[in-house]
């Protein structure tokens, strides 16, 4: 560091030399990676990699395993952890889809917290991937819904229960609204996020009918002994200020068979989550004999999110 | 080349030469600066935690003020068209102010939307081939190329006029009549778009309509030449420019037309959204009336609308208009009471209720207000060294290789 200060003087053959102990010293602070702390908490050459980083999808993969060592220092760096970062593509022949059954939610917001230690959501900003909406019984005017309910029990007389979250819309506005394509819709139809590529704008929040987009005010804050360490790039990783988050239908565990956390922890089984181009899912069941119905359908965006109830 | 580096010498050195007022001016600007650069850096460092603004309310004062100065810069238009298409003398003599207006108005707009990011530093990632640019899907790219090229065209034009005349030569008619051409369009373009940009959001009903991109053009012709009204007279006041009252009569007439067109836009949206109140009444009725007990923007909008109709009143009526102290008066409540009804009163209530009906109310912090006024400031002194030089040029005191430019002697 010192060397780096000194090469920004002058011309003659001292700065010279220290120029040359300058770029050595890059190379130094390279193999020495995560052991000196700087350039806030990075070593000099994981700051310019950070900066550097590519668009995910033009990344070669070295590029990207590249990548995800950084950001397990990084996690390292802020929590004291060692994460796993994945990075399992899309299955082939498979599209998700998700319906809820709200004659049997109750409105216990059991999936709300299994999301926020799913997916490492700030427990300072308090983030929330899933809205569930109180709402009176007889209409579905969204504007009537009291979004923080808090009765002693739940569920209350004359009121029915209605989760809200990203409905990985088959033609998502908040895709088209990015500038940088820093959000995009995957092969197996999840909406997600290059955190590292997000510069922040909010016009994808301003694009979303469903409010299903956040925003990182300041740096999230998580217990570091409550991480969740088996993270996704394109998922629940820890995500820096500044940049836009928002459901990717737990892609850390769906990719790989498991069900989605809020499906998981739901108690009264109200939640359908499944492949939509296999005839024999539960989801495509609920679809073909049940009468569904989404959310702001007349907006256009296709939702890949349903609604049903009993009877 | 000698001839350039010469002109941008001297340009620059007229910038640097003038009264105490005007350097106790710049010093103000430099200090209104320094203390937004301060509040800049603490966002910097917090993240935009330290703003009013929330995933409820998601974008707030700056993106209000980006709205706005579109508009303006798009007003430089109409001195553009009379000057150089109409062929009117008077207008002639000062549309290089009025360019100079437009490019201040678009930095600043630019700035507003720079300072609004999360990732500043991640700008680079727009730069075609080098980084993504989602165009033309995205509108906040086409916003990207509008602004640029605004900026350029404001920027090249009066560079070309003014090298020509700092040599004693006559500018070659063809080539900056087919700029002045495509920059008439441009304008029209930049504001156009930057309705679009909230007309796009079929979430926000408040935004979704097609009224929304002429409305965003009558206001600009009303608060654009308001603020030229004004920035003319303090030309004339403190420096020995000569500016036509034509001008501003010109002006004052547009702007009594433009302001009763946009009045009118206005009555239109409220007699839509009032007569059957439907969800798309829901954000208008909160900006006019509130929402239970969220009413904060109640008393601006009242007042905005207000002051547009006295302004409209003196407007249209020719023995106040030609009055300059009720013109000037007019000019202020226009332009202040556009900057409520465009600004706060139009990117707010978008988000107000959300699109799950939570009703969430904004309030700028101290950060944002002084941010703002920083970028004003800068706006301000970006016009006044480029209007420093422009009429410097224009008044002949500078001229190349004459060797006895005085610019400093023609502030009185």
């Amino acid at each position: 560091m010192s060397a780096g200060k000194k090469a920004t003087g002058g011309n003659d053959v001292k700065s010279r030399s220290a120029r040359r102990a300058f770029l050595k010293g890059i190379a130094m602070a390279g193999a020495a990676a995560a052991a000196t702390p700087a350039w806030g908490g990075r070593t000099f050459q994981d700051a310019m990699g950070d900066f550097f980083q590519k668009h995910y999808l033009r990344m070669s993969p070295d590029e990207v395993q590249a990548a995800i060592e950084r950001i397990q220092r990084r996690a390292q760096d802020r929590f004291g952890v060692d994460i796993n970062v994945k990075n399992t593509p899309a299955q082939a022949g498979v599209v998700f889809g998700y319906a809820i059954n709200i004659s049997k939610c109750k409105g216990y917001r059991d999936c709300v917290s299994a999301c926020v230690k799913e997916n490492n959501l700030g427990r300072d900003s308090q983030v929330q991937y899933i809205r569930v909406l109180e709402m009176d019984q007889g209409t579905m005017n969204l504007e009537n819904g009291d979004h923080y309910y808090a009765p002693e029990t739940v569920p209350q007389e004359g009121k029915f229960y209605l989760p809200v979250q990203c409905m990985q819309c088959d033609d998502p506005p908040c895709v088209k609204a990015c500038p940088v394509n820093a959000t995009w819709m995957e092969p197996d139809g999840i909406v997600v996020v290059d955190y590292d590529w997000c510069i922040g704008c909010r016009y994808c929040m301003t694009a979303c009918p469903y409010w299903a987009r956040h925003f990182n005010w300041s740096e999230p804050e998580i217990p570091a002994e409550e991480i969740n360490l088996d993270t996704h790039y394109l998922g629940n990783r820890p995500r820096p200020k500044g940049v836009v988050e928002k459901c990717h239908f737990c892609v850390q565990r769906t990719r790989e068979g498991r069900q989605p956390a809020c499906m998981e922890a739901c108690p009264t089984g109200a939640r359908v989550f499944g492949n939509l181009l296999d005839p024999d899912s539960e989801i495509r069941y609920v679809l073909e004999n049940k009468t569904v119905f989404r959310l702001k359908e007349d907006l256009g965006t296709e939702p890949k999110f349903w609604y049903y109830t009993d009877g | 080349m000698g001839a350039l580096i010469a002109f941008v010498f001297d340009g620059l050195r007229a910038m640097c030469r003038g009264p105490r007022l005007y350097w106790w001016w710049l010093g103000l600007l430099l200090f209104l600066i320094a203390l937004g650069a301060w509040s800049y850096l603490t966002q910097l460092q917090e993240g935009l935690v330290v703003t009013g603004m929330s995933d409820q309310v998601s974008w707030g004062l700056y993106i209000a003020n980006f709205a706005f100065l579109v508009g303006i810069a798009a007003a430089a238009v109409l001195l553009v068209i009379p000057a150089y298409i109409f062929h009117r003398e008077d207008v002639k003599d000062v549309v290089l102010v009025g360019e100079g207006m437009a490019v201040a108005a678009v930095v600043m707009a630019i700035t507003f939307v720079v300072i609004d990011l999360g990732r500043p530093e991640r700008l680079w990632h727009m730069i075609p081939y080098l980084g993504e640019f989602n165009w033309p899907m995205s509108l906040l790219a086409w916003d990207v190329i509008v602004l640029s090229g605004y900026l350029l065209l404001n920027l090249a034009i009066p560079f070309y006029v003014l090298f020509h005349r700092y040599r004693g030569r006559e500018p070659h008619f063809g080539l900056y009549f087919t700029m002045v051409v495509i920059a008439m369009f441009w304008a029209i373009s930049i504001h156009t778009v930057t309705a679009f940009l909230f007309s796009a959001n079929a979430s926000r009903p408040f935004w979704h309509t097609a009224l929304l991109g002429p409305r965003f053009i009558a206001s600009a012709f009303a608060s654009g030449p308001a603020l030229i009204i004004i920035i003319l007279q303090i030309v004339r006041a403190v420096t020995s420019y000569p500016v036509k009252q034509t001008v501003i009569d010109l002006l004052a007439l547009i702007m009594a037309v433009a302001l009763q067109i946009n009045l009118f836009f206005v009555g239109v949206e409220l007699f839509t959204d009032f007569y059957n109140e439907g969800a798309h009444a829901a954000s208008i009725h909160y900006l006019f009336l509130g929402l239970g007990e969220s009413h904060s923007l109640r008393p601006w909008i009242w007042t905005a609308l207000g002051m547009n109709i006295i302004a409209v009143i003196i407007l249209s009526v020719h023995p106040l208009r030609k009055q300059i102290r009720l013109l000037n008066l007019a000019c202020v409540l226009a332009f202040i009471g556009i900057w409520i009804e465009k600004g706060m009163g139009l990117v707010i209530p978008g988000f107000v209720p959300t699109p799950l009906g939570e009703v969430f109310e904004y309030q700028p912090t101290l950060i944002e207000i002084t941010v703002s006024i920083a970028i004003w400031a800068f706006g301000a002194l970006v016009f006044t060294l480029l209007a420093k030089a422009v009429i410097a040029i224009e008044m002949g005191h500078l001229r190349h290789s004459s060797g006895t430019a005085v610019p400093g002697e023609m502030i009185s």
